[in-house]
């Protein structure tokens, strides 16, 4: 067994060494293949980032009226924290209101001096409401809307932000939705050049695996040294799948930044490695392995 | 130890059919020296690779060893195959192997140890004159060394049977009469040999059994036979 096992890595090694111009191209296309698996997750990485970075910039004010008491707008917080759509709320109270108005508008000559003459704070007391995610919104809208404490809501800004919030929205869908359409494609084409590619070099071999058949090896003695084959072209394109990439962000990482809105791809491709390398292992062995075992099999048959 | 009961060969090739063999029956003992002769096309070749189950029989059956050959599972096929020797007409040498590792091949086919396969692949190479070539590729060789190495790989693993298709048919005479020899003394120490040719001299030179084809069907068989075709 052992001796058989070692007859079959060592012809595998051999047949990989001395066809070179069928394991470059072989090499080639995997790292193509694998590259594009390699995409498809870094893809998904930062526009998941990306998605989370505009949902952060997306909240709610619920505005109450004057004469609620700092203690009563604190007991409706408590209630709506309850709420499992809401992942923060926050108590706004309207002096702190004042104070973060001025700040905001502070060079606004004209905006401070009308404040001024108005003589008093006319803001509101508010809650900050910050959801799971963007199409949570509506839902604590309409239950607002539907609380016992709805007399008390002077306004809600959710009318306002809704266009945007459902812009938003459709964005993540279009987004996640079009991760899984590119992913379908690009795996079926990764799946028909790989499939292709081994085949064609296997038909190469297909009097030697005939010839191998006629003089009495088993079907596992031929099988072998090609499956090896496939591996170490799969292992190989792996590694300099990993360089290009690694390389690549390392350099490009910066300009992508401002793209991605602050989305280190370098730092997400280097904590991820582990991962990544599993991936471009997997789908490149998988792949050189499936194929040659399926190409192979026509060729048995004498 | 060899035995054709009624089998028919037919070829199917557009509408037309192709009757390789007819209704040919023979029975070969054990330790026997048997050629078959015939002119190109009349069924040398195919009978070989009916008896080696590379192809489907039309009608009929043949046995090695009281083993109905084509009943046996196609998993099976590879030990079957490994006590028969063959020398190709095409010689089928592996091209992405040297001369040394396709002679080996065969004993890591079945599992001989590395010492072993190292002490006899030498001497074999050297018995049919190829030790010098022994790292070179079959595209290296000239048509006779082929031929020679497809000979050593035949005999290497010491087979019960050597089916040999055409073994001289690229050698020039003093190669020929060498692996003539080479055969005999196979054959003297126990192993059925088939030849298939067609060289008249090689025929009569051998005084042995003679089954005479034409047009896939045997016209004559003869224990101690000549080249006569019609």
């Amino acid at each position: 067994m052992f001796i058989t096992l070692r007859r079959i890595i060592k012809s595998g090694w051999a047949g990989f060494r001395r066809n070179s111009g069928l394991s470059a191209a072989a090499i080639f296309i995997t790292v193509l293949v694998i590259s594009l698996a390699t995409f498809l997750f870094l893809f998904r990485g930062a526009s998941q980032a990306v998605i989370k970075n505009l949902e952060e910039k997306v909240d709610m004010y619920i505005y109450f009226n004057e004469e609620l008491s700092s203690n009563d707008l604190l007991e409706i917080q408590d209630e709506l924290s309850k709420i499992s759509e809401i992942r923060n709320i926050e108590y706004v109270s309207r002096d702190e209101a004042l104070k973060n108005f001025v700040l905001r508008h502070n060079d606004d000559e004209a905006l401070m001096e009308s404040l001024e003459e108005l003589g008093k704070n006319p803001l509101l007391a508010s809650l900050n409401v910050r959801a799971w995610e963007a199409s949570q919104y509506a839902a604590i809208s309409n239950f607002l809307a539907n609380s016992s404490f709805n007399n008390l809501i002077a306004k809600i800004d959710y009318q306002e932000k809704k266009s945007v919030i459902g812009r938003l929205d459709s964005i993540i869908f279009n987004m996640s939705r079009i991760g899984i359409i590119l992913g379908i494609i690009l795996a079926a084409v990764a799946i028909l050049v790989t499939f292709n590619t081994v085949r064609l070099t296997i038909y190469n071999s297909k009097e030697e695996i005939e010839t191998m058949r006629l003089v009495g090896a088993s079907n596992g003695f031929i099988r072998g040294p090609f499956i090896v084959q496939g591996i170490i072209v799969g292992f190989f394109s792996s590694l300099i799948t990993l360089l290009i990439f690694g390389i690549s962000l390392f350099f490009l990482s910066p300009s992508l930044k401002l793209l991605l809105q602050g989305f280190n791809m370098f730092h997400y491709f280097i904590s991820n490695l582990a991962v990544i390398f599993s991936i471009q292992l997997a789908s490149g062995v998988g792949l050189g392995l499936l194929s040659g075992w399926i190409a192979i099999r026509k060729y048995l048959r004498v | 130890m060899i035995s054709f009961q009624k089998v028919t060969k037919i070829y199917q090739s557009d509408d037309r059919a192709i009757t390789a063999l007819k209704d040919v029956s023979f029975e070969i003992q054990p330790k026997e020296f048997v050629s078959i002769v015939g002119r190109s096309g009349a069924g040398k070749t195919t009978l070989f690779r009916l008896l080696m189950a590379e192809e489907k029989l039309t009608e009929g059956e043949i046995f090695f060893e009281g083993q109905d050959v084509h009943q046996i599972p196609f998993g099976k096929l590879p030990l079957f195959r490994r006590k028969i020797g063959a020398i190709f007409q095409d010689y089928k040498l592996l091209p992405s192997k040297t001369t040394y590792e396709n002679i080996a091949y065969i004993m890591e086919v079945i599992g001989i140890s590395e010492e072993e396969i190292a002490k006899n692949v030498p001497q074999v190479l050297e018995l049919v004159g190829l030790g010098e070539r022994a790292h070179n590729f079959p595209e290296e060789l000239s048509g006779g060394e082929r031929q020679r190495a497809a000979i050593a790989r035949a005999l290497v693993h010491r087979p019960d049977l050597i089916l040999a298709d055409e073994p001289t048919g690229n050698l020039d005479p003093f190669h020929t009469q060498d692996i003539l020899k080479l055969l005999l003394r196979i054959n003297e120490m126990g192993t059925t040999v088939v030849l298939a040719t067609h060289n008249k001299e090689i025929i009569n030179s051998l005084q042995r059994r003679v089954i005479t084809l034409e047009q896939g069907q045997i016209i004559r068989d003869e224990a101690e036979g000549k080249f006569i075709l019609s």
